[in-house]
């Protein structure tokens, strides 16, 4: 009898024990995502396991165990607070005050109107100016933002989409002012379009233009600002919509995908630009499953662009990620019990081999964070790297049968996934077919329904409340004054600059948009003689239209 | 037979974060209420034009944006233009109690924050509209 066979007998008699004379608690034994889990897993859960195959060396194919050599032995994560508030002003003294406090990069907030492609004094953002994010408008905004910020030293992600070409030009041209050439500056646009049709639902135009626009990107920034992160493959957004792990993971790599095939399509060298793709997802309740997300995601990634895409460089097949800990998590009742939800959550990330993490800080579900909030949230990071040991060695979890039986099943549901969106004929034909928007908010329906129905048990929500609470923290008011500065800062601009070359910039983008040239110089020289974001949008809107959405529920 | 209470889901302003809007939608429903769902980015004027057109009951909003003391108001306001005094306006999303309360001066009815219980909602809408001259109507 070979060993395996020994195993099998032994946990066999194990099980009828456990079945007999065993009582289990009432509770729901399924993963958040709902899938069932076992009281116990053995050699038998990992019994195809090929380790050279499945997990190799971390820096090696298939990087399961990670896409560094050496991991967090050599650098630690980027240690990044999403962080966006009030006007240019606001922002810039909330970043002086994190890089003093020990962030190691910036993560930009835009406010509503921003992200929508809508001026602060446009009647439709009226309310919502500076208030869920930073007010960007213009290159003059842009410039007080990253005042005093050495942007050859510092590298920013932006959580920027259908108008990210726009921020990127922006952001290039507050660089140029500090001296900093585009082939010096680092960071990331989000810049995913695609996972805004599914789930994150901040489109201006329809996906064909959009995917244009994209790959305009690619092809200018793997010319000119190739340090330059160009899409961030969000999951984030599509699993805070509601989604389960093994649809957060498809989800996200079929999006993935996609990119690549169009900038393979529209005649790019895959090894040209896959290198510059990141990812982002991530990091819910679920601690096991998060981790083995995160293992599945780099195995099946460094695959299909070896095999589907044929890539030779060893950097085009790297799963880079980063983690954001899950809002969706967070209760505004108990806020402070936030603070530890968040940090097991960022700890299945480090665990999980994230290259850059975001900690929630307690009082999100009530407001913007405060400062207190925001440094806890980074002490939390900072007790995970220096305290924990989590950072010690390269994927410690690697071999737990628990770990790497998940890992498998996520990555077989994934290609379940992947099939299910080839039959209906890819990503975008399943967008307009309405298919991730249903499963995503099917999923969210059942959860809140475990929830309600007392199946799942959320500490201080269903259970443990606590009768007639007052919330203790302070929480971040925004000042309407906010609005009112900013519709002035905007009108005034339109008063003082060159407003004939403003004109000719925006109807030469306009040529260019209804032609098939590079988006990217003219949008550049557009920014750079002050047009405001929303004159760009507005230009880019009359050629490519607007996509519009079918509710469903 | 009482007739079903009709609602209108929506969400004004600029924010896409539907996940709330949609699971409150689905929970109505399955409660036993006609659901409209009007989808994202509306503007006020969007929303009372359909309310009217839909002739509902209640109109609930959805924001998660920081922009529920512009737009509740404005929707408020505009419903009365249109001479519509027997609605219910209610919602949910980050508001923070201070705001609540000067919402609830104005004539916004119960609003509700996040782990807000969806049957809590919708015995809230049922109770409202018993006590309401639409329910006679």
């Amino acid at each position: 009898m070979g060993e395996l066979e020994k195993i099998r007998e032994a946990r066999k008699k194990w099980q009828e024990k456990y079945e007999k004379s065993c009582t289990e608690r009432d509770a729901l034994f399924q993963s958040i995502s709902g899938v069932p889990v076992k009281p116990l897993y053995t050699p038998e859960d990992a019994e195809g396991l090929d380790y050279l195959r499945d997990l190799g060396l971390p820096g090696e194919y298939p990087f399961t165990r990670g896409v560094r050599q050496n991991m967090y032995r050599g650098r630690l994560w980027t240690m990044r607070l999403f962080s966006g508030l009030g006007t240019a002003m606001d922002s810039n003294r909330r970043y002086h005050f994190l890089l003093d406090h020990g962030t190691t990069g910036l993560s930009v907030a835009f406010h509503m109107p921003t992200i929508m492609g809508v001026d602060s004094d446009n009647p439709r953002a009226r309310g919502e100016v500076g208030r869920c994010g930073v007010a960007i408008d213009s290159l003059e905004d842009m410039e007080v933002l990253f005042d005093g910020i050495p942007l050859e030293k510092v590298s920013t992600s932006m959580t920027i989409n259908a108008p990210a070409a726009i921020l990127l030009a922006l952001y290039i041209g507050v660089a140029e002012k500090q001296g900093v050439g585009p082939d010096k500056i680092t960071g990331t646009i989000q810049n995913d379009i695609l996972k805004e049709y599914i789930a994150q639902k901040s489109w201006i135009f329809p996906p064909e233009p959009s995917m244009r626009i994209i790959t305009d990107i690619l092809a200018f920034c793997s010319e000119h600002v190739p340090r330059w992160n160009t899409i961030s493959i969000s999951g984030y957004h599509i699993r805070e919509a509601g989604s389960t792990a093994a649809q957060e993971l498809a989800f996200t790599l079929a999006d993935g995908l996609a990119y690549v095939e169009a900038g393979v399509k529209a005649g790019l060298d895959v090894d040209a630009f896959a290198p510059r793709l990141s990812f982002f997802f991530d990091a819910h309740l679920d601690f096991f499953e998060e981790i083995a997300k995160f293992r599945a995601a780099r195995r099946i990634w460094a695959r299909e662009m070896k095999e589907r895409f044929k890539a030779k460089k060893t950097e085009s097949l790297l799963l880079r990620f980063h983690t954001q800990t899950a809002g969706c998590s967070l209760t505004a009742q108990q806020p402070e019990n936030n603070i530890v939800r968040t940090a097991f959550e960022a700890l299945s990330g480090v665990l999980g081999g994230t290259q850059s993490l975001h900690t929630n800080s307690m009082d999100e579900t009530l407001a913007l964070p405060s400062e207190k909030a925001a440094q806890i949230a980074l002490r939390t990071q900072q007790i995970i790297a220096f305290e924990s040991g989590a950072a010690d060695t390269i994927d410690p979890l690697a071999g737990s049968y628990y770990v790497e039986s998940l890992t498998d099943r996520l990555e077989k549901q994934a290609y379940e996934y992947f099939e299910r969106i080839e039959k209906l004929g890819g990503v975008v034909k399943a967008i307009e077919r309405g298919f991730f928007q249903k499963e995503i908010s099917d999923a969210a329906y059942r959860y809140q329904k475990e929830i309600e129905q007392k199946k799942r048990i959320i500490v201080g929500v269903n259970d443990y409340v606590v009768e007639n609470e007052k919330v203790e923290i302070p929480v971040l008011v925004i000042d309407p004054e906010v609005e009112r500065i900013q519709v002035a800062r905007v009108k005034a601009l339109r008063e003082k600059r060159d407003n004939d070359a403003v004109k000719r910039r925006l109807e030469e983008l306009k040529k260019a948009a209804a032609g098939s040239e590079n988006l990217m110089a003219p949008i550049l020289e557009a920014s750079r003689a002050y047009a405001t974001l929303g004159e760009i949008v507005d230009v880019l809107k009359s050629v490519f239209g607007e996509f519009k959405e079918i509710p469903v529920f | 037979m009482e007739r079903k209470v009709r609602v209108l889901v929506g969400k004004p302003g600029l924010d896409g974060h539907d996940r709330g809007a949609k699971v409150v939608a689905s929970a109505l429903r399955d409660a036993g209420m006609e659901v409209i769902y009007t989808g994202l980015h509306q503007t006020p004027e969007m929303i009372v034009e359909a309310a009217v057109q839909e002739d509902v009951d209640v109109v609930g909003l959805s924001i998660l944006s920081g922009a529920h003391m512009a737009l509740f108001p404005r929707v408020l306001e505009l419903l009365k233009e249109k001479g519509v005094d027997d609605v219910l306006v209610t919602g949910g999303g980050i508001i923070p109690e201070s705001d609540m309360e000067k919402l609830g001066k104005l004539g916004v009815g119960k609003l509700f924050g996040p782990g807000a219980p969806t049957g809590e909602i919708a015995d809230y809408i049922r109770e409202w509209f018993k006590s309401s001259s639409r329910a006679k109507g």
